[in-house]
Parts: C-alpha cells; sequence; structure tokens
C-alpha cells in the first residue's frame, strides 16, 4: 500500500475524529456472539438477554442500547474490527491507554501516534488547529513536543485575558502576553512548553472564535457530554479551520460492578452521539472526508464477577464514515473456554497497530512504520477511491 | 531582583524561604503573615506545620449558620468540595489539609461511581485525622473506607470468586507501583482482602444519602494459606499491609510521591519503574526518615522540609490546579468571611483539570507540565486576571496600602518590583521583566499615596498581567 490516503471520494483534505471508550469497554456486551453457547455460560449474570439485543448477522447482535449503530451497519457505513488487541495486554488503565497513546507496549514512550501524525502532516506548524481535542485535558496519543494542539472545555467562551472587558485594553494585554510567551522566555523544557503553549493558544483562539459564530443546523444533539463534544467537533469542523485530527473521549466504561444499566446508558449516549453527527455532517455536505474511530483500552474478563467484569484484553474497534466499506473485519476471538488466554480472557486476533497503519496509510496518507515502530499488516475497511 | 532561572538551584533564604515553605506545606499565606513567620527560626516554624493538631480548629459553625447547605452531606461538589476549599483558604491547620490534598492524589477516589456523597467526604476527613500518622495505619484504614471498598469493588470480592481490582491498586497505586510484585500477589493479596467490605444502614431511597460503614464480614473471608511477596501464612488484609511496608519498594515509591507534591515536579507515575528520580539523594534521605520512623509520613516531611533540596525548589513545580486557585484567592484575600460562592472555585479548578473528589481514574491526575495544555492555560490565566484584577478584593487594597506607606513618588521600575516582591517574591525572567515594564513606563513617576482611584488602577492592572506570566504557573 503506498502512502497516498487515495481513499476518499473527494479532493478535500481527509479528516480523522477519534473516540475514546475510556474504562475498557465490554465488547462482548457491545457486539454480542448470542448464538454461541459459551456466551450464556461465561456471563451467568452480567449479560445481555435476548429481548434486549438487536442481530445485524446470523450470529451477532448490538447491545439494545447501541441500536443506532444497527442502522449505521445496515448502510455499509460500519466497519467492526473485532479482537482488538496485543501480546501480554496490560490490565493497568493506565498502562494500557499509554499503550494505545503512543503504540508503544514495551517501554514507556512520550509521543503520542496522533501528535507524530500532526507533526508530520503540518510540519512547519502553520496552522494550530491541525490537531484539536474536545474536553478537558490533553490525551498523550495527541502529545508531541513541538506539536501545537488545541485543547478546548467550552468552545463558546474560549480565549486569553476574557476577564478584561474593554476590547481595546484587553487587545494591549494580549500584546504583553505575547511577550512575556515568547520563544526567548524559556530556559528549559516546561518553560519552552508553557511559552509555546501560550503563544498558539493565543493563536488558536483568534481563529475558533470564527466557529460556532457560522454554526447553524436543524440537528438537536442529545443533553450528555459525548454529544456535547461531538457537537462541538462539527461546529469546528464545518467552520473550515483546516483541523484533521479531532479528540474526545467518553468515560466511565471501567465495569468492575453495576455493569448492565451503566453500560447500557453509555452506550445509548455514545451510539446516539455518533448518529446526530453524522446527520450533521451530511446536512452540510461535510461527512465525505471524515473517519471516525472508537476505541478502548482493553477488552474484559470473559467471565463475569458477578456485578460486573475485571479487566482483561481482546476488545473491539468501529470504524464509521461515508468511505468505510462496512462489514465485519479479523476474526471475533474465540469465546471457548479451551482457547482463553490465562483460563480466563479473550485472545485477541488482530493488533492494534494494524489498526493504526490502515488509518495512516490508507485514510491520512502518512508513511505509519516509524510511528507504529514497524509493519503491520493492514485491513482494507474503505471503499476504492 | 533574580531572573528566574537564575533562582533555581539557589537555596531560598529570607521572606522568599518562609513564603515557599507556605505555599508547599500549605495553601500560601499572606504577606503578612509569611512576614510574621519570617521573624521565628525556620526549624520552629517546620514544627508547628508538621503538628497542625496543636493549632486552632477552624471554626466552620459560621460557615454552616449562614449557609446550612454546605453541611448538608449529600452534595459532594459544595459541601464536600465547596467547603474543602474554605478549608484549604482559611484553616490554621495548614497541612492537615495539605495533606489530605496528597493523599487524595495517590488514593484518588471520585464520587462519579458511587454517587454516594457522605463516603466521599468522609475519606478526606479520614486523610484529615491519619495522614501524617504511620503508612501502615493509613492504608488500613483505607483498606477499611466504605468508599474505597466500593470504588474499587472490594465489597465485590468474595472468597468464592476474587474481584482483584483492590488487590491491584493497593500494590500498583497505593503503595510500591508496578515491577515490584507479580500477578500472583495481586491474586492473594485479593484473596486476603475478601470479606473486607461495608454496610449501608439505610436503602438510598428514599431516605437519602446515609453514611456507611465498614464491616468485616467472616463467613466471606478467604482464610486459606497464602504466599504473598515470599511470604507465607493465613494472611489478613493487615498482615498484606505489614507486609507491603517493610519493602524497600513503598519506602521508595512513597517518597517519590511525596517529593512530587512537595518538592519538584516528577516524570508521570507510570514512568517511575523504569525512570529514576531526577534527585536519588533526596530519595534516599526521604527513604531513611521512613525506616528510622516506622514508616511515619510526618518524619519523611520532618526531613524533607528541612533538606536543602527542598529549599532550593522553589518554583520547582507547576501549581496544580487547586494550588492554583487556592494561591490566587489567598493572594486577592477573599472568601475569608463565610459565602455562598465557594462553588465557583470548585468549578474554576474543574475546568483546569482537577475536580476535587471526583477524578477521572483510580490513576489520579497527572501532574507538573500535563496540568498545563492550550484549553487549561485559559482556564488559569483568566480565573488569575479575574480576581486580581478586583479593585475591591482586600488583598489588592493591602498591596495598594503597602505602596502607599512609602510615602513617596515610585519610578515605573520600582513600582514594577514592588509589586513582584509582594506577589511572591516572584522571580521573573527578563522577558517577563521587560514586557511588565513596558507597560509601567505608560504609567509615569505615581506617588501611591494621592490618588486612590489612580493607585488602585494601576495596581489591579500590573496586578493581573504578573498573574498572566508563565513564572505565575509555578509554585
Amino acid at each position: 500500500m503506498t502512502a497516498n490516503g487515495a481513499n476518499r471520494t473527494n479532493k478535500k483534505d481527509p479528516v480523522l475524529v477519534v473516540i475514546q471508550q475510556s474504562g475498557g469497554n465490554d465488547f462482548l456486551n457491545t457486539v454480542i456472539p448470542f448464538e454461541n453457547g459459551h456466551y450464556w455460560d461465561s456471563r451467568p449474570t452480567i449479560r445481555v438477554e435476548r429481548d434486549n439485543m438487536v442481530p445485524f448477522t446470523d450470529d451477532l447482535a448490538f447491545h439494545g442500547a447501541a441500536t443506532p449503530f444497527k442502522s449505521i451497519f445496515d448502510a455499509g457505513d460500519m466497519a467492526i474490527i473485532q479482537g482488538v488487541g496485543y501480546e501480554n495486554s496490560s490490565r493497568s488503565h493506565f498502562r494500557g491507554m499509554d499503550i494505545w497513546h503512543t503504540a508503544e507496549p514495551n517501554s514507556v514512550a512520550t509521543e503520542g501516534w496522533l501528535g507524530q501524525v500532526m507533526r508530520q502532516l503540518d510540519p512547519d506548524k502553520k496552522n494550530v488547529l491541525t490537531g484539536v481535542s474536545i474536553g478537558r485535558g490533553l490525551p498523550r496519543a495527541m502529545a508531541a513536543p513541538g506539536v501545537p494542539v488545541a485543547s478546548i472545555g467550552d468552545l463558546d467562551n474560549y480565549g486569553l485575558m476574557t476577564p478584561v472587558q474593554k476590547e481595546e485594553e484587553r487587545n494591549k494585554d494580549l500584546d504583553i502576553f505575547k511577550r512575556m510567551y515568547s520563544p526567548a522566555f524559556g530556559s528549559g523544557v516546561v518553560m519552552d512548553y508553557l511559552g509555546q503553549t501560550g503563544r498558539d493558544s493565543l493563536t488558536g483562539a483568534d481563529i475558533l472564535k470564527k466557529a460556532p459564530e457560522m454554526y447553524q443546523s436543524t440537528v438537536e444533539y442529545a443533553d450528555n457530554a459525548i454529544a456535547k463534544a461531538l457537537r462541538d467537533v462539527a461546529r469546528i469542523h464545518l467552520a473550515g479551520l483546516g483541523t484533521r485530527i479531532f479528540y474526545t473521549q467518553h468515560g466511565g466504561y471501567d465495569h468492575h460492578a453495576q455493569e448492565l444499566p451503566s453500560h447500557e446508558k453509555l452506550l445509548a449516549e455514545l451510539t446516539g452521539g455518533i448518529t446526530d453527527f453524522l446527520a450533521d455532517l451530511r446536512e452540510h455536505d461535510a461527512a465525505d472526508n471524515v473517519l471516525i474511530l472508537v476505541f478502548t483500552e482493553f477488552g474484559r474478563r470473559m467471565r463475569d464477577n458477578g456485578s460486573g467484569t475485571d479487566h482483561g484484553s481482546g476488545g473491539g474497534a468501529f470504524l464509521i464514515g461515508d468511505n468505510v466499506n462496512g462489514g465485519l473485519y479479523s476474526e471475533y476471538p474465540s469465546i471457548d473456554p479451551a482457547d482463553w488466554l490465562n483460563a480466563e480472557d479473550m485472545k485477541h486476533t488482530i493488533d492494534f497497530r494494524s489498526i493504526y497503519a490502515t488509518i495512516l496509510e490508507q485514510w491520512i496518507g502518512v508513511e505509519s512504520q516509524d510511528i507504529v515502530r514497524g509493519q503491520y499488516e493492514q485491513i482494507k475497511p474503505f471503499v476504492a477511491a | 531582583m533574580t531572573t528566574l532561572s537564575e533562582s533555581r538551584g539557589e537555596v531560598a533564604t529570607g521572606v522568599a524561604l518562609y513564603a515557599h515553605l507556605l505555599r508547599r506545606a500549605g495553601f500560601s499565606a499572606s504577606r503578612a503573615q509569611v512576614e510574621e513567620y519570617a521573624k521565628r527560626p525556620y526549624e520552629e516554624v517546620v514544627e508547628e506545620l508538621l503538628n497542625p493538631q496543636d493549632q486552632p480548629e477552624i471554626d466552620e459553625d459560621r460557615l454552616l449558620r449562614y449557609y446550612p447547605h454546605y453541611g448538608s452531606i449529600d452534595n459532594y461538589n459544595g459541601a464536600g468540595a465547596g467547603r474543602w476549599y474554605y478549608r484549604m483558604i482559611n484553616s490554621e491547620r495548614q497541612l492537615q489539609e495539605k495533606i489530605a490534598l496528597f493523599w487524595h492524589h495517590v488514593f484518588a477516589t471520585a464520587w462519579h461511581k458511587t454517587e454516594h456523597s457522605p463516603t466521599v467526604i468522609r475519606q478526606i476527613e479520614m486523610f484529615r485525622q491519619n495522614g501524617l500518622g504511620k503508612f501502615s495505619d493509613i492504608l488500613l484504614d483505607l483498606s477499611r473506607d466504605p468508599a474505597m471498598i466500593h470504588w474499587l469493588d472490594n465489597n465485590q470480592n468474595h472468597s468464592y470468586r476474587i474481584n482483584e481490582n483492590f488487590g491491584r491498586e493497593l500494590m500498583e497505586l497505593f503503595s510500591m507501583g508496578i515491577g515490584a510484585y507479580s500477578e500472583h500477589d495481586i491474586k492473594e493479596a485479593a484473596r486476603a482482602f475478601t470479606g473486607w467490605t461495608f454496610r449501608q444502614p439505610m436503602p438510598l431511597y428514599p431516605y437519602g444519602h446515609w453514611d456507611a460503614s465498614y464491616e468485616y464480614d467472616p463467613n466471606d473471608h478467604d482464610d486459606g494459606e497464602k504466599t504473598f511477596l515470599g511470604q507465607t501464612g493465613n494472611f489478613n488484609g493487615q498482615d498484606v499491609i505489614d507486609i507491603i511496608v517493610d519493602q524497600e519498594s513503598a519506602a521508595r515509591f512513597i517518597s517519590r510521591h511525596l517529593y512530587n507534591f512537595f518538592v519538584a515536579d516528577e516524570s508521570q507515575v507510570p514512568a517511575w519503574s523504569i525512570e529514576p528520580p531526577q534527585d536519588p539523594e533526596a530519595i534516599d534521605i526521604m527513604v531513611n526518615a521512613y525506616f528510622e520512623s516506622g514508616a511515619e509520613i510526618r518524619s519523611v516531611l520532618r526531613a524533607m522540609f528541612n533538606s536543602d533540596f527542598f529549599k532550593r525548589a522553589a518554583y520547582k513545580r507547576v501549581k496544580s490546579p487547586v494550588e492554583f486557585v487556592t494561591g490566587v484567592i489567598k493572594l486577592s484575600g477573599e472568601y475569608t468571611e463565610p459565602d455562598p460562592g465557594l462553588a465557583d472555585l470548585v468549578s474554576a479548578s474543574t475546568a483546569m483539570g482537577q475536580e476535587l473528589l471526583n477524578p477521572a481514574t483510580v490513576e489520579g491526575w497527572h501532574t507538573g507540565k500535563e496540568w498545563i495544555d492550550g484549553g487549561t492555560l485559559n482556564e488559569r490565566v483568566n480565573f488569575a486576571v479575574e480576581h486580581l484584577q478586583k479593585v475591591d478584593a482586600p488583598g489588592v487594597l493591602a498591596i495598594v496600602d503597602r505602596l502607599a506607606a512609602l510615602g513617596r513618588s515610585l519610578s515605573p521600575e520600582e513600582f514594577l518590583d514592588e509589586c513582584l516582591d509582594l506577589v511572591g517574591p516572584l522571580p521573573v525572567s527578563d522577558e517577563t521583566r521587560g514586557s511588565l515594564l513596558e507597560f509601567a513606563n505608560t504609567l509615569g513617576d505615581v506617588n501611591y499615596a494621592s490618588d486612590r482611584d489612580e493607585s488602585l488602577a494601576n495596581v489591579t492592572h500590573m496586578l493581573r498581567l504578573i498573574v498572566a506570566a508563565p513564572e505565575y504557573q509555578f509554585g
């Protein structure tokens, strides 16, 4: 595969929207192998009953709360990548996320995989909005030294020195701010970083002001955090600010206990939010260069613990968009106890770096080898150009 | 005035040293308080801070009389975090609140899972009471804490089917760090903690949030033989804790946490098994104090505060959002009286990436440089600017009064230096100083005893620029 990123139906720059399901989504209860007796045997308590699931193939069903995913799948816009993981999967949220964010399972890396992508897409840092994270705090995936990234908690009130009421005074203050955060200020790694962040923030805020002003839509998003975050992604994407990588998080998937009611609520929020987001982009004829990746740091244990499920391995990921060649990819991990890893876990069937490599080369159009640190077999989840 | 780079590595002295100590062992102090402390020997002040129980307990009655909602235990946000802010700002037992915040970082427990406020509020009170004591007592109390039991599912950890969540995090995040134990040790620790659960006196609905209490269920405890960290016996949870606190890895891990919180920013916790500490000698000093004192946190802190490595560490940490917010408020002098708006402070630090009583995960917050990104820097700068440009803020008025008391005209340079001194003293880079001076030059020579309105306007403008400076992000 050449790094041409040709799998798009138009000439617009490809955009990637990453949605992180934080805490370790229970893939087994999201995409359910309901015809397999081992499912019912392994999950005596924490299982989705037949009347609360929507079959979408002969032997797989979505959790009933994820019904919106069935429409997307049926329309051919969703690739479900089954059995995602890596060797010796970490059961620590901390390490698990670090590994996904840096594509480096064997040592602690500091550069995020998307941070490196942003550096390649915009080596001269011409656009401080090449990467945008929606939500408080910057995920490590987006972090790489010297790569600007905007982190937006509240798109509607974004900017520096905003408490200064008089516009003229504020502009003078911002001039002073700019000089205090000048490149010469740096006298150490943290200082350099702080100075750069301050300057980038100034530039980004000026540009981002446009997004809420320009936005109009008939789509009404639900009132929850992930829907709101996806609406912010839509507003920035539709403003045409050149953002190539968006990142947002949906928390709460760490279901050691009381899994059933909580998981149901999260899946409804997530799948509803994605549906609204797609509708919004399509209404503005702006969906055709957008790819959504939904991932989580690990799957959960095969057997439930009576109230929830413990950290496991072998999860799943979703690619969603108009250019996706919908269907099932890789294999559903065997849920036969004879095949379980350490007698308790699903064994992954595809390395997460294969998905990264696929997205990097076939969608974004950058070389993947340095970023994923090696060669990984790619899948073909996109419609031909 | 020293520059920022020059100030690093120097042993602080005089007012700067006491201000540094009070920022770290507490949440900073007014200039008048710092100057009072500076009249006394340093080690005597350290000793006073280390024994908060000898100081008067904060009088919360006034707060609760005016605003009873802060006393309602089913509101973690206002009654929990808001009231905590009141204490951090006003308690004379400053280290008691600071050590509670430290343990909240390490034993990060969140409201969002239980949605049960009384227990998460009470966990912080537990840290106030035991936080300076023996590490084994702290871990034992923690293992019996209903908020923690529920947070890490130990109530689901049964003799007939273990749930290893607490067993794992007890070692990985709370005491020794990754690499100091095996997966087998985790399972054995989980077995030792079977039967450690809590009791809820009344159902949540319709009675509301009644407190829960620890309960040991001997019938659900796995009493069999266990092999944990090389030792074998019919261990219960307490035995596991006793074995843990004797480990060198525990002494190093907790010393590094204390160093990271009180002295200077370390790398993020997950890197600790790979990256050595930046100052191994400092950690050695703390580890020695740990073993000599039978793992008493107060003794480790005493060794730390009195060491040169601590005195050299002024402005070597990026302030956490809670430290940033309390620092700004102590400088502006607000919230010294009961106030209905304490929840505003809670939402301010939440927007900066630190929601008190509700961290995102058990891993707690990433600290240091990772507090700062394109979004949180905006929040920090804007919060500081908002409070220091208030012409009626007591702290601002105190600064104007001090400038007026000089009784003479101040050149722009003198004005800038006085302001930087009263804010910290805050050392700044040449660039920052040059930029601020350019503004001061537009004011010309001013006698701050003459025109009150002009004085207020000049001071608030200078203060809002100083707190927007990059140097102010450090503490």
